[in-house]
C-alpha cells in the first residue's frame, strides 16, 4: 500500500484538471485579468494610448462632470425601466394567452420569438425605416386621410429614446414570453381547478394565485432583461447613432465614443467600470442564489 | 337552466374569440417589420419615394438585392456585402466549433470528474456569461495588437471562442448533470479512461445539447457587432459592421430598398437556422434562466 502509484495513474488523476486548465486560464485572463486591466486604465491618465501611471479617481470625477455621461445615465434609467416594464407586461400577457389550449400554439410562439434570432443592427435598420416620418408609419396614416397625424419621435431629441424602447420591446418580449410560459407549464393544474370549484373567475385566479406563483420566472426575466438593457449598444447605434445630437446617448455608446473616437481612454475605462459594477450588482446575487438553490435541491 | 347554460357557452365563445383575436393581432405586430423589410427590398426606388410603404410591390424587382450583394458601397469600396458575408462565415464556423468542443469537455469535467474547487471554477466561468464586454474591450484590443491579430478574422475567432466558452460550458454542464454518474462509473470499472468515456458515452448522449450550443453560438457570433466594430476596420469587418456602414451612408438619395435588402441578407443565415431548428434555439435562450 505504501508503494507509490505508477506515473501513468498519477497522470490519469490529474487529467481532468489538465483538460480544464486551458479554459480556466483563458477565462481568468480574458475576463478577470482584463477587468483588472480596465480598472487600472481607469485610474491612470490614459488618453490616446494607455499609460500606466496613477492619478487616483480623477477619471471618475471627470466622467461624472461630463454632461454627456449624465444624459447617458438618465437615458439608461428611462430606457431600462420602461423596457423592463413593458416587455414583462407584454410577455406575461402573451404567455397567459398562449396557455389557454391554443391551436397552432407552436407557430404563434415561433412568430413571437423570431426577433431574438436577428441582429440588433438588422432590426434597428428596419425600425429606423418604419419610424421615418417622411416615408414610414406617419406617411401611411397621413395618406389614409388623417392629415394631422404626427409620429416623428425618432427625430425629436426628447422622444427619440422612446422609439428605441419600442424596438427593444418588440425584439425581447418573445423571450420574456418563453420564460413565463415555461413557468406557467410548471404550475399544477389542480390549483386552478380547485379555485374554479370555489367559484373564482379566471382573471381572479390569474391575478391572485398564478402570477404570484411565477415569482422565480419574474426574477429570471428581470435579471436577464436588465442585462440586455445595460449592454444595449447595437440597437441605439443602428437606430439613432446616439442622436439627434446626443439625445439617445447611453453608457455603452458613451464608452465606445470616449475610448475609440474621442481619445479619452481613461474616461472610457471609468465608464466601462461603472457599467460592470452595475451589472455585477444585479448578476452576482442572482447567480449566487440560483447556484445555492440548486445545490440544496439535490 | 337551459338559457343559463346557453349564455355561459356564448360567454365562453366570446372569450375564445377575444383570445384568438389578441394573439393574431400580436402576431401581425411581430411580423410587420419583417414584412416591411421584405416588401421594401423588392420595390424600385421610385415606387418607395412615390409613397408605397406597407403595400405589396407593384412590380417585383430583385435589383436592390443584387446591388446590396455585389455593388453597394461600404466606405470607399463598392463591393457589396459579399466579401463581408464571407468574412462572417470564416469567423463564425471555427469559433462555433471550437467553443462548442471546449464547452463539451469542460461540462464533462465539471460534472463527472469533480475536483476540489470545481464549483468555484464553474462560478468563475458562469459570471463570464454576463460580462458586459465594454469592461474588456481595451485590454483585448491591446492583446490582439501584441499578437498581431488586430483587424483580422483569426483575431475575431479568438475573441468569440474565449467569451463563447462561458455559455457553452454552462450548456454542457447543465446537460451532463442529468446523465447518471453510475453510467460513467460502470465504464470506469470496465477500464475505460477519461477520453474513452467522453467519446463513447458522453458525446453520443449529448447530441441535442450540441445542436443547442452550435445554434446559440452561431446566432450570437453572427449577430455580434461590438467586437466587430471595435477590433476590425475596412475589408476584414464582419457583415453586421458592413451593414451598418451601408445604412449610414449619407450621400445622395437614400436607397432604402438596398438598405432593406442588405438587412435581409445579413439576417438570412440566422433566420434560416431559426426556422429549421427554432426549438433548439429557444432552449439555448432560456438556459440563462434555468437553474445552474
Amino acid at each position: 500500500m505504501t508503494r507509490k502509484k505508477p506515473i501513468s495513474d498519477r497522470v490519469a488523476d490529474w487529467l481532468p484538471r489538465l483538460v480544464m486548465a486551458p479554459s480556466l486560464l483563458v477565462i481568468l485572463v480574458g475576463v478577470y485579468l482584463f477587468i483588472a486591466w480596465t480598472g487600472w486604465i481607469s485610474v491612470s491618465s490614459s488618453r490616446m494610448v494607455p499609460s500606466y501611471d496613477f492619478v487616483g479617481l480623477e477619471q471618475y470625477y471627470r466622467l461624472w462632470a461630463t454632461p454627456r455621461w449624465h444624459i447617458a445615465v438618465v437615458n439608461l434609467f428611462i430606457f431600462s425601466s420602461l423596457f423592463l416594464l413593458v416587455t414583462m407586461g407584454v410577455g406575461l400577457v402573451m404567455a397567459i394567452l398562449l396557455d389557454q389550449n391554443i391551436r397552432a400554439e407552436g407557430a404563434l410562439r415561433a412568430v413571437y420569438l423570431y426577433p431574438m434570432a436577428l441582429s440588433f443592427i438588422v432590426t434597428g435598420t428596419a425600425w429606423k425605416w418604419i419610424l421615418n416620418p417622411d416615408l414610414g408609419v406617419q406617411k401611411v396614416v397621413n395618406s389614409l386621410g388623417w392629415e394631422g397625424f404626427v409620429f416623428n419621435w425618432i427625430t425629436q431629441p426628447t422622444f427619440a429614446i422612446y422609439t428605441i424602447v419600442i424596438a427593444a420591446v418588440w425584439q425581447s418580449s418573445g423571450f420574456a414570453m418563453a420564460i413565463f410560459l415555461a413557468g406557467l407549464r410548471g404550475i399544477d393544474n389542480s390549483v386552478i381547478k380547485a379555485a374554479q370549484i370555489e367559484g373564482a373567475t379566471l382573471p381572479r385566479i390569474y391575478a391572485s394565485i398564478i402570477v404570484p406563483m411565477l415569482r422565480p420566472a419574474f426574477l429570471s426575466v428581470i435579471v436577464l432583461l436588465s442585462y440586455i438593457a445595460i449592454k444595449n449598444f447595437d440597437l441605439v447605434l443602428a437606430m439613432t447613432n446616439g442622436g439627434p445630437g446626443n439625445a439617445t446617448e447611453v453608457p455603452s455608446t458613451f464608452m465606445f465614443q470616449a475610448t475609440f473616437r474621442r481619445n479619452q481612454m481613461g474616461v472610457g475605462a471609468a465608464s466601462a467600470m461603472m457599467m460592470l459594477m452595475t451589472v455585477a450588482a444585479i448578476i452576482i446575487p442572482y447567480l449566487y442564489s440560483e447556484l445555492k438553490e440548486s445545490r440544496n435541491g439535490h | 337552466m337551459v338559457t343559463e347554460h346557453g349564455s355561459a357557452a356564448r360567454a365562453r365563445r366570446i372569450g375564445r374569440l377575444v383570445i384568438y383575436g389578441s394573439l393574431i393581432a400580436l402576431a401581425a405586430f411581430y411580423l410587420m417589420p419583417l414584412w416591411v423589410m421584405i416588401t421594401t427590398s423588392l420595390k424600385s426606388l421610385d415606387e418607395i419615394y412615390g409613397g408605397s410603404f406597407i403595400g405589396l410591390p407593384r412590380s417585383v424587382t430583385f435589383e436592390a438585392w443584387s446591388k446590396a450583394w455585389s455593388q453597394a458601397c461600404i466606405g470607399t469600396s463598392c463591393t457589396g456585402l459579399k466579401p463581408y458575408f464571407v468574412n462572417s462565415l470564416m469567423m463564425v464556423i471555427p469559433a462555433v466549433l471550437l467553443s462548442t468542443g471546449i464547452g463539451a469537455l469542460n461540462g464533462y469535467v465539471l460534472t463527472k470528474w469533480r475536483f476540489k474547487g470545481s464549483n468555484l471554477v464553474f462560478g468563475l466561468i458562469l459570471f463570464g456569461c454576463f460580462l458586459p464586454f465594454q469592461a474588456v474591450l481595451l485590454p483585448m484590443a491591446q492583446v490582439l495588437g501584441k499578437l498581431r491579430l488586430s483587424g483580422t478574422i483569426p483575431g475575431l475567432v479568438l475573441v468569440h471562442t474565449v467569451y463563447g466558452i462561458c455559455f457553452t460550458t454552462l450548456f454542457f454542464r447543465n446537460y451532463f448533470v442529468t446523465i447518471p454518474d453510475e453510467l460513467t462509473r460502470a465504464a470506469q470499472i470496465d477500464g475505460a479512461g477519461f477520453f474513452r468515456i467522453f467519446f463513447s458515452i458522453m458525446v453520443p448522449a449529448a447530441l441535442p445539447i450540441m445542436v443547442v450550443s452550435c445554434i446559440w453560438q452561431f446566432t450570437q457570433i453572427w449577430n455580434d457587432f461590438l467586437f466587430g466594430v471595435s477590433f476590425t476596420a475596412g475589408d476584414s469587418s464582419p457583415i453586421t459592421v458592413a451593414l451598418n456602414n451601408i445604412v449610414n451612408v449619407t450621400m445622395g438619395r437614400k436607397q432604402y430598398n438596398v438598405d432593406m435588402a442588405a438587412a435581409m441578407i445579413a439576417a438570412l443565415p440566422t433566420l434560416v437556422v431559426y426556422v429549421v431548428a427554432g426549438r433548439y434555439f429557444v432552449r439555448g435562450l432560456t438556459a440563462g434562466a434555468v437553474k445552474g
